[in-house]
């Protein structure tokens, strides 16, 4: 017997659909229009075919340097933060308490940092990491350690890094804190007869639990830290010279700065299809795992 | 000329051309035929050699996104012909739409 087919649910998804178009697809569309001409205002346009990618992919070009090493950089950031986070955050969790009031108060204090605004975050740092009003900064080079963001490359990155690190580590706590109470008090007692270590434990009982929190931990931070641009705006402006000039902050300044769309948009492409590549990856990866467990 | 004309001013900041209309275009009735083969046939799910379940659907993400990569690594490491690139990602969505 055939059943009556009502579409009309259809209806409820176009606004969806038309937010999506504004928001997505129309922006997606121009830049890919942008991406293969050249302009010099006035909505004129020139055809330029595949010359800007080729420029883009052409390390020994203007272009193809810049984008080449603001991607390095990209990689050396997520690299770095996701080495202190992930380690970091698994530490925190599993010194959090697990029950009475000292749970709420812990959790609203880890979930502080996680509330500020991005650019207030940059003001916040740019300021305390100061060397002549900023505590941080001032206190660091009281101990006769040489530090200058606005000077020294290695200043901005360590600033740029403990910016993140503090911004950011409580999500991967709170995310591995979740994947902790979820695992049953009888694990822990069975441990506990059979005589467990401490290592034992972590290792054969909350690190197989936290698996896949922490798979979605990495992949939020990755793809977070490698779009990253406003708190390293903010604090650093991609300085000293390029040494904090990461790819979106340096599509920002072809774009906006030089006005030249059409280079700033073959960029945006690649970049864009880098996240995606690497976000199916991830995809992937957790859809492929959760199908082993099943 | 009539084309733009038919956009009119309010949408020259587009910047269209008839390439990359047509490339949309192309997107737009494959999906399109995804969308009436979905009805017409619909599918199961299946396992590939990615060991996960997809759909055509997801064939068609994976083809795309594979063949915008063959063009950019053709057009960085090889050189500015992509014709072979273009035929190299026939094939590419071929196998994926075989064994994935």
């Amino acid at each position: 017997m055939d059943k009556p087919v009502n579409q009309r649910a259809w209806l409820l998804v176009l606004p969806v659909l038309l937010i999506v178009a504004f928001s997505a697809i129309v922006p997606l569309m121009t830049v890919v229009n942008y991406s293969v001409q050249d302009t010099f205002g006035n909505n004129q346009f020139f055809w330029n075919g595949i010359g800007w990618y080729q420029e883009l992919l052409d390390p020994s070009t203007d272009l193809g340097g810049r984008f080449l090493d603001a991607l390095w950089r990209n990689l050396l950031f997520s690299a770095l933060i996701l080495a202190i986070e992930v380690p970091l955050g698994i530490a925190v969790a599993l010194s959090m308490p697990r029950d009475g009031w000292r749970v709420a108060a812990t959790l609203v204090v880890m979930a502080l940092p996680l509330l500020i605004p991005w650019n207030v975050v940059g003001t916040i740092w740019q300021i305390f990491a100061r060397e002549d009003i900023g505590l941080l900064g001032w206190a660091v080079n009281r101990l006769g350690i040489p530090y200058n963001y606005t000077a020294d490359p290695l200043s901005a990155w360590v600033t740029i890094v403990a910016m993140d690190v503090w911004h950011w580590t409580s999500l991967v706590a709170l995310l591995c804190y979740a994947g902790l109470r979820s695992i049953p008090d009888a694990f822990y007692q069975a441990a506990r007869i059979d005589g467990a270590s401490r290592w034992a434990i972590f290792r054969n009982i909350q690190l197989p639990k936290m698996h896949r929190v922490l798979l979605i931990a990495v992949l939020l931070r990755f793809m977070d830290s490698f779009m990253i641009y406003t708190e390293p705006f903010v604090v650093t402006g991609g300085g000293p010279g390029n040494s904090t000039t990461f790819v979106s902050i340096d599509l920002v300044k072809l774009a906006l700065g030089q006005f030249d769309l059409g280079k700033a948009a073959a960029l945006s492409i690649v970049y864009n299809l880098i996240i995606l590549a690497v976000c199916w990856v991830f995809y992937t990866v957790m859809t492929r795992m959760d199908a082993q467990r099943d | 000329m009539e084309q733009t004309a038919q956009f009119g001013e309010q949408f020259a900041w587009m910047a269209w051309t008839w390439e990359t209309a047509a490339f949309f275009a192309a997107i737009l009735g494959v999906l399109t035929l995804l969308t009436v083969l979905a009805v017409r046939r619909p599918e199961v799910e299946r396992d590939g050699v990615l060991g996960i379940a997809t759909t055509r659907g997801d064939r068609l993400f994976i083809t795309l996104l594979g063949s915008a990569f063959i063009h950019l690594a053709w057009l960085g490491l090889i050189g500015p012909d992509l014709h072979y690139a273009s035929a190299l990602s026939l094939l590419y969505a071929a196998a994926v739409f075989r064994w994935v």
